[in-house]
């Protein structure tokens, strides 16, 4: 009896594992397609799109392509790309977890109010601001005489703008858990109340630090509507998806170099992936369940 | 006393740059874009001309529009299957991967990766996958022969075209969706599940009567953020399809897959009404917030039961 009932979760088990390793090659399959077909010629590709590439040596011959293409500007594009994203995130960081501080302890009927709008605002669409927002900043770019279409402080100002709400509630989750008493006993050793938050609050912050870092760094490093419209078509500045999309815009159908653009703009992702991949699963999780 | 200014010194100071820049791209652009909705506000206004208030005359074009009434029906449609197929892949693969299998921490990490490419990229991936890829495995393998007749590639007609979106996002999706389960499913004290083996309960019941109940606040969130994300969708649908194959709806020709947010940019954009643009996004964020109402108040009245 026993030993059937053993031989039935063996057999279970073996079809868990032949499920889970279907499963797996499946939702790989695509990502896999992009590697192979990144290495064929334009006939290849089209004539043979699941066979292996006759001569491997041809995905560096593609690469390059894309890397001194006119219509890409691959390494121009990356380094905007990077550019955006480094700042925005810095920025966003440093400013969203003071302001969260301030919110946290300060309890008035202002900074309450302040807070509640910044979570409400979590619930804004970016399609109903987006018009205005074009015009919008004109106008401020005509009273201040400081550009904000097309250029990188409009593009960080706005990944600021939108992205507040979220990390605002996320460190003030946090921050509300930190022990009042600790803040209290740095005052009374003659710490001023900013010193309080750089030199106390804000090096405790790591882990919900790296949370934010994580959800926003991805909003930002894939996001194609805010920079399309941002920074425009054609425009010296522009963002990976950007690229991307111009470049598949204009080589219809020549898939051995769209996939190749496209293996070559998930390089930096999953790379990046690959080191940190516990912080951006805990941060991703954390950042859905709050 | 000069604390206490100081104090408040100190909550402005830190506050302000997060303000300004809230205010400059959120508040002033919201109260802009509702108040342009009910104006005939142009492409070729500045913000410093004159509008005009028409009242409801852009919700009333926007309504009488069949490509608009279409895309609603669209985006409602594609996000129940949306919302049905990412959970219920998810939960599936959330299962199996804390069962006891072998690389099953690895097998995790490759279900959550297509997550991490952005909806754009992923677009022109699978509008590969579907134009040629899949026809061509209908050219080697003899039973799967239909595949490769052009009529029914699934780009080319909008029913399918949608499900071709389906398959998209829940191939995007559901391995994010899968961690939020896997983070519930491990949350189960396992003595539960011992407890119910001493007493003879099979693995069907086992997960009725312990792990469907205590995933259960898991399922709010996921239904939710699918919800929302599936309600939303613009990058996939952009690069997938545009919009695209069209269609016949009310005796007229409309893009077949046009989900609402590519419906808002298009009037905007393409056809040059943006006022009327504005007016259906305004449209889009009502049913977004009647949307979070719905779910604060579902969330509330499950911590009540707890």
């Amino acid at each position: 009896m026993s030993g059937l009932k053993l031989g039935g979760v063996k057999l279970g088990r073996a079809a868990l594992e032949a499920a889970a390793l279907a499963l797996f090659i499946l939702f790989m399959a695509p990502l896999l397609l992009v590697l192979v077909n990144s290495a064929k010629t334009a006939f290849e590709v089209t004539q043979y799109p699941l066979a292996m590439p006759e001569e491997w040596g041809n995905i560096g011959r593609n690469m390059a392509m894309i890397w001194t293409s006119q219509n890409i500007r691959y390494p121009a594009s990356l380094l905007s790309s990077f550019i955006i994203t480094a700042v925005s995130l810095v920025l966003l960081n440093l400013l969203s977890s003071q302001a969260a501080w301030a919110l946290v302890r300060t309890k008035t009927k202002t900074s309450s109010a302040i807070f509640f709008t910044f979570v409400a605002a979590m619930v804004i669409p970016f399609q109903i601001v987006m018009f205005p927002l074009l015009s919008w900043l004109r106008a401020v770019t005509l009273a201040t005489g400081l550009p904000l279409l097309r250029t990188y402080q409009g593009m960080v100002l706005a990944y600021v703008g939108f992205g507040a709400s979220l990390s605002i509630f996320m460190f003030h989750g946090f921050i509300k858990s930190i022990p009042l008493e600790l803040e209290e006993a740095a005052t009374i050793d003659g710490c001023r109340r900013h010193e309080i938050f750089y030199r106390i609050i804000f090096p405790i912050l790591t882990p919900i630090h790296a949370t934010v870092l994580v959800l926003n760094g991805i909003w930002i490093w894939n996001d194609y509507l805010l920079p399309l419209l941002v920074l425009g078509k054609g425009n010296a500045i522009q963002t990976i998806p950007l690229a991307v999309s111009n470049f598949a815009g204009a080589f219809v159908k020549q898939w051995d170099l769209i996939l190749t653009a496209i293996l070559m703009a998930m390089i930096p992702v999953i790379v990046f992936f690959l080191l940190a991949q516990k912080y951006i699963i805990r941060g991703m999780v954390a950042g859905s369940i709050k | 006393m000069k604390t206490k200014r100081e104090n408040a010194l100190v909550f402005w100071l830190f506050l302000a740059p997060v303000l300004v820049a809230f205010a400059l791209v959120i508040v002033v652009p919201f109260a802009l874009g509702i108040y342009y909705s009910f104006t005939n506000w142009s492409s070729s206004a500045r913000a410093d001309s004159v509008v005009r208030f028409i009242g409801l005359e852009n919700y009333a074009k926007s309504f009488a529009d069949p490509a608009f009434l279409h895309s609603f029906i669209v985006t409602v449609g594609y996000t129940a299957m949306n919302v049905v197929f990412i959970n219920a892949v998810a939960f599936g693969l959330a299962m199996l991967v804390t069962s006891k299998i072998k690389l099953r921490k690895f097998y995790r990490v490759g279900f959550f990766l297509p997550n991490l490419i952005g909806g754009l990229i992923l677009g022109y991936i699978w509008q590969f996958l579907f134009n040629n890829a899949l026809p061509s495995l209908g050219n080697v393998i003899p039973f799967l022969s239909g595949l490769a007749d052009p009529d029914a590639y699934m780009l080319s007609k909008s029913g399918t075209a949608l499900v071709a979106l389906v398959i998209v996002g829940t191939w995007q999706y559901a391995g994010y969706i899968m961690m939020i389960y896997i983070a519930a499913i491990e949350n189960v004290p396992v003595e539960l599940h011992e407890a119910a083996m001493i007493d003879g309960a099979s693995p069907l019941q086992r997960l009725r009567a312990i792990t469907l109940p205590m995933v259960a606040q898991a399922f709010t969130v996921t239904m939710f953020l699918t919800l929302v994300q599936s309600f939303k969708q613009f990058d996939v649908n952009v690069s997938l399809t545009s919009g695209g194959p069209s269609t016949l709806f009310q005796g007229r020709p409309i893009l077949g897959t046009e989900l609402l947010a590519l419906n808002i940019y298009n009037t905007a954009f393409l056809s040059n009404k943006l006022s009327e643009g504005q007016a259906r996004a305004v449209v889009f964020f009502v049913v977004l917030a009647v949307i979070s109402l719905i779910q604060v108040a579902v969330n509330k009245k499950k911590e009540l039961e707890l």
